[in-house]
């Protein structure tokens, strides 16, 4: 069955409503993580270090938390309020009865999320930009970086709330996967100078490294036709998830 | 013919849900699957709307294949589920409106569909309320303004009035009446007699994932039973000596120690029993024949005795 844009964005128009109910209280825990990290460990530990990536420490954090706002954004979505959704509220069943279909339910759901994702991911850029931390104009390029990041963390989430029997399963998927992703991904370190020319194929294997390494490219150059195998990692492990996703939800909700 | 489901099977795994089930809705009446939990009525229904699919057979709905046809059939279609599927902290017009959006709808046409139906179901009162501090009987009557959205042809309702009081359930069948009359075919599933005796133009027993009687429920009632059902307390040996000497063998069922026989005139054997008191035998009640009779007779089992 082909996607129907036009459904997709029912099931989109859902969640906004949903969201504008709550966002106040909703958007600020979510939003002031990044805010912390950066202030602590770029005000703080950065008045230890002089210098990492050629720039200050705190410069250096800003664009990668700019991706872990973007990635929170998309995580909290696609994990606890899908499940919820599909399993608690059974709000898909309800969808179901009318012409929506299971492939714009993943639509919808995907683009509500890559929404959430962008509001995260620009507030903080916003916050970085206002405190000076990003060279304008140049650093207006981590703009598609921030989409690119909720698609592919929406994909993965959504892949995985899919195959989970229990929401207890989650505490695995944040503590396992996204903790270990956001303490590694070169977003307080430069992963690949710590690790031997044998073991940088590991660096690439984090989905996290990607979009990072992307926004600090946009934030200080170069533009590298090398940032091309970022953005195709990125398009094409979400395209591969997204396909995946389809098909699981097909499954869950035709039986 | 609305609905039209050819030699369907449906297994889920080892599991016989639906078993070779031939079924014909002829536009614009009331009917009704009439069976216990278990039964597959709901597999059935959606086989119908397109969310499960057959796993030999052939189910039409408009005509149409609904497998290959799913957006156009349930463009036209209307579902109230089981369980009421409703946003909880939302009031019930905000839940109308999300759900208009579901089908396309926008703006004014939206608007103005969402105030008729907060009317037709008798939601005013209560329509800026959240659902979460309604009544079950309100959240129910929203569940089905829902289904209602695009003024569907076809109305399918899952167990309507399961856990509501009399009240309600007398109200919403008026609703139902109410859309029959105005042209809509309406099939549901229920496990209960009177509703079905009372709304239904035609039921369709189901027991095992197959229809074991179809037809109006007088003319089940008449086809396989009598008019008249005698209720007796009767061990199998005392139900033998009573009958014997009745000189027809009237169809009957028992449940434990009691026995119903069905006679169109029971006036003789309740002279028996009043006479043959020293078998030990006692009459009940004597009531009219009604459908959990044919279904206790059909299947052997009680409505009620299953799970």
């Amino acid at each position: 069955m082909t996607l129907s844009w036009r459904h997709a964005l029912a099931v989109w128009r859902r969640n906004a409503t949903m969201y504008r109910r709550t966002w106040s209280w909703n958007i600020l825990p979510n939003f002031f993580e990044p805010v912390l990290y950066l202030v602590s460990l770029g005000v703080g530990l950065g008045a230890y270090i002089t210098t990492m990536g050629g720039t200050s420490y705190i410069q250096f954090l800003a664009p990668g938390l700019v991706c872990v706002a973007a990635m929170n954004g998309a995580s909290f979505e696609v994990t606890y309020n899908v499940y919820v959704r599909m399993n608690i509220e059974k709000a898909y069943d309800a969808m179901l009865t009318t012409p929506i279909q299971p492939v714009d339910v993943v639509a919808g759901e995907l683009l509500w999320s890559m929404t959430r994702s962008c509001v995260y991911g620009l507030c903080f850029a916003l916050v970085v930009a206002v405190a000076g931390l990003a060279p304008l104009p140049q650093a207006l390029w981590v703009l598609p970086v921030i989409p690119l990041t909720g698609l592919l963390f929406s994909a993965i989430g959504l892949a995985f709330t899919l195959r989970i029997a229990t929401i207890e399963l989650y505490s695995f998927y944040f503590t396992l996967f996204l903790t270990p992703l956001f303490l590694f991904s070169s977003v307080f370190f430069p992963l690949e100078e710590r690790l031997s020319a044998s073991w940088l194929w590991v660096a690439e294997c984090l989905p996290l490294l990607h979009p990072v390494r992307l926004a600090r490219a946009a934030f200080f150059g170069p533009a590298s036709p090398a940032l091309l195998w970022d953005v195709f990692y990125i398009l094409g492990l979400s395209t591969v998830l997204v396909a995946y996703a389809v098909r699981l939800m097909r499954r869950k909700l035709t039986l | 013919m609305i609905v039209e489901v050819s030699g369907v099977t449906k297994r889920f795994g080892e599991r016989v849900a639906v078993d070779k089930l031939t079924l014909n809705v002829p536009q614009g009446v009331c009917f009704g699957l009439l069976g216990p939990n278990g039964a597959g009525k709901t597999t059935t229904l959606r086989m119908i709307y397109g969310v499960t699919l057959p796993t030999t057979g052939q189910v039409r709905v408009f005509g149409m294949e609904v497998s290959r046809n799913v957006r156009a059939v349930r463009r036209r279609l209307g579902v109230t589920l089981q369980q009421n599927v409703l946003i909880e902290t939302l009031s019930p017009r905000a839940n109308l409106n999300i759900f208009g959006r579901y089908h396309l709808m926008d703006g004014a046409g939206l608007a103005q569909r969402v105030e008729e139906l907060i009317d037709f179901m008798e939601l005013r009162s209560h329509a800026d309320v959240p659902v979460d501090k309604l009544s079950g009987g309100y959240q129910r009557r929203l569940a089905i303004a829902l289904s209602l959205m695009n003024r569907p042809e076809l109305l399918i309702l899952d167990e309507p009035t399961t856990g509501l009081d009399p009240a309600v359930r007398l109200a919403l069948w008026s609703r139902v009446r109410e859309l029959r009359s105005q042209g809509a075919t309406v099939l549901l599933t229920t496990h209960y007699m009177d509703e079905a005796q009372r709304l239904c133009d035609t039921v369709a027993i189901m027991s095992n994932g197959d229809i074991m009687a179809q037809g109006a429920p007088e003319d089940l009632i008449e086809r396989h039973l009598a008019r008249q059902a005698v209720e007796i307390e009767a061990t199998p040996a005392q139900e033998q000596g009573l009958l014997h000497g009745l000189g027809v063998s009237p169809p009957r069922c028992r449940l434990g120690n009691r026995v119903m026989v069905y006679l169109d005139d029971p006036a003789a054997l309740l002279d028996r029993i009043r006479r043959l008191s020293g078998i030990g035998a006692r009459a009940m009640a004597v009531r009219p024949t009604d459908l959990e009779d044919v279904f206790l007779f059909l299947t052997g089992t009680s409505l009620e005795d299953n799970p």
